[in-house]
């Protein structure tokens, strides 16, 4: 994992969801674990576009739980 | 005493208020009685939304609006503790003129920078006129009646006053009401220039000859209503009593009172009907007095047809206060109920000369010591909407 990378998106999720830095991690859960719901992550969304210059289409975040899978989704764009 | 008056009596057992002139009680009614400031707006400085919210998310995605009722309520309910008994008993009436102005000005401007993709999802729930009322009925769990009346500046008058029929009607046992304005925006304080509504010279004014309009003015307040058996069963403080109301409409202009307030002297009567009381039982006119040239003609035409002359005397909080739009009845509202605890009425602040056309007893340059009794408190909204309150002193 690109630590800088993850840095950023990390950034991007504390503002959002005002959560704790330590509480993102890979596994954790939107829901359960940041508190988050499916506003919150068009928002964090949002934030991730603007952060990383990327355009995330609504319908890839079918299924994204986790923060993993979200980080997963902006690496992918970034190619 | 008993009273005829129909159903259940209505108590307030809280009060709550944040305004440029003071927050909370005691700063608000010691900003009353300081000199006015200087301006065209009076928005409140150093505003910090959060000890009202649980984390920057939660107030970030509350309206401007929204934080200050949410302040306002904390504070009524924290004057006389919780009304026991069921939640779905117990309702939230937060009225307001326009709503999260700030939030549909703030995301058309991002809409037109950076293009649709990035208007907030939360801007519907921010800029909705009852956001304000739902969020203090989530705040508190309050499971009854939860709306919001929309009335421009006769909005909170109106407000309240269905909140303390909801009671009287037995339908609620206990009301957050009140009202919550925060629309000093670029485009709203254009629109209001452009209509002449607003001062030119910087000096809210009421009742003066040389009145030139009103000062835009953001506020939240909020009453603690409750049915007065039940508060005194709890112990509650009692500030006050809301003892009529009267909602009445010019069908006339959508900006300009009814040709010598007329309009507003039938709101006037119907509020002392609903009371049951007769104009010489009215110890102080609470009056709308925007410092605009047309509304305080036509109201102090009205007390006068209302009152006869002298009449009682009048004062208009907003030459400290400005005009919080929607507001404006509740945070008046709260001026009355304290002029009942502190026994002293508030100057009009900004009047100097009153206008000769008048015939109106209006409190100028000091407060003035009085014996507390029932007061009519007025609020006027383009549209011509009318909204009246008779407020008492507590109960004996």
């Amino acid at each position: 994992m690109d630590d800088q990378l993850f840095a950023r998106f990390k950034k991007c999720a504390v503002e959002v969801l005002s959560v704790d830095e330590s509480a993102v991690v890979l596994d954790a859960k939107f829901g359960d674990d940041l508190d988050a719901d499916s506003l919150d992550l068009v928002e964090l969304v949002m934030a991730l576009e603007e952060e990383f210059g990327i355009t995330v289409p609504e319908e890839d975040l079918d299924g994204v739980q986790t923060v993993g899978q979200a980080y997963e989704l902006v690496t992918n764009k970034l190619g | 005493m008993t009273s005829a008056r129909i159903g259940r009596r209505v108590a307030v057992t809280g009060i709550g208020v944040v305004a440029p002139c003071g927050m909370g009680v005691d700063a608000f009614w010691n900003g009353l009685l300081a000199p006015p400031p200087v301006g065209r707006l009076r928005e409140i400085e150093g505003w910090d939304p959060s000890p009202w919210f649980a984390n920057p998310k939660e107030s970030r995605r509350a309206d401007r609006f929204q934080q200050i009722a949410m302040a306002a309520a904390a504070e009524a309910l924290l004057a006389s503790g919780d009304p026991l008994g069921d939640p779905a008993r117990k309702g939230v009436l937060i009225a307001t003129g326009v709503g999260g102005l700030h939030a549909i000005e703030d995301q058309v401007e991002i809409r037109l920078d950076k293009g649709d993709r990035r208007v907030s999802p939360f801007l519907v729930p921010m800029m909705m006129a009852n956001a304000a009322s739902a969020a203090v009925s989530m705040r508190y769990g309050w499971q009854g009646p939860c709306e919001t009346i929309t009335t421009a500046c006769a909005a909170s008058n109106h407000g309240i006053g269905y909140a303390a029929n909801l009671i009287r009607w037995g339908k609620v046992d206990a009301m957050l009401a009140g009202g919550a304005e925060s629309s000093v925006t670029l485009t709203a304080i254009a629109g209001f220039s452009n209509m002449t509504a607003m001062t030119s010279s910087g000096i809210s004014r009421p009742f003066d000859v040389d009145r030139d309009g009103f000062v835009l003015a953001e506020a939240a307040a909020v009453l603690l209503l409750e049915e007065l058996e039940s508060a005194r069963a709890r112990g509650a403080t009692i500030f006050g009593e809301i003892l009529g109301a009267a909602s009445t409409a010019d069908a006339f202009h959508i900006t300009a009172p009814s040709p010598g307030g007329v309009g507003a002297a039938r709101c006037m009567e119907v509020a002392l009907a609903d009371a049951e009381l007769s104009p010489a039982d009215i110890a102080h006119v609470n009056a709308h007095g925007t410092s605009t040239p047309l509304n305080d003609a036509a109201e102090a035409e009205a007390i006068t047809k209302v009152f006869g002359t002298p009449g009682p005397p009048v004062t208009s909080i907003k030459g400290v206060t400005g005009h919080s739009l929607g507001a404006a009845g509740a945070v008046e509202a709260v001026a009355v109920l304290l002029s009942m605890a502190r026994r002293q009425l508030p100057p009009t602040a900004g009047t100097t000369t009153v206008d000769p056309a008048m015939s109106i007893d209006v409190v100028l340059a000091g407060p003035r010591d009085w014996e507390p009794g029932p007061t009519i408190s007025n609020n006027f909204g383009f549209g011509g909407h009318n909204g009246t309150l008779v407020i008492g002193p507590p109960p004996a």
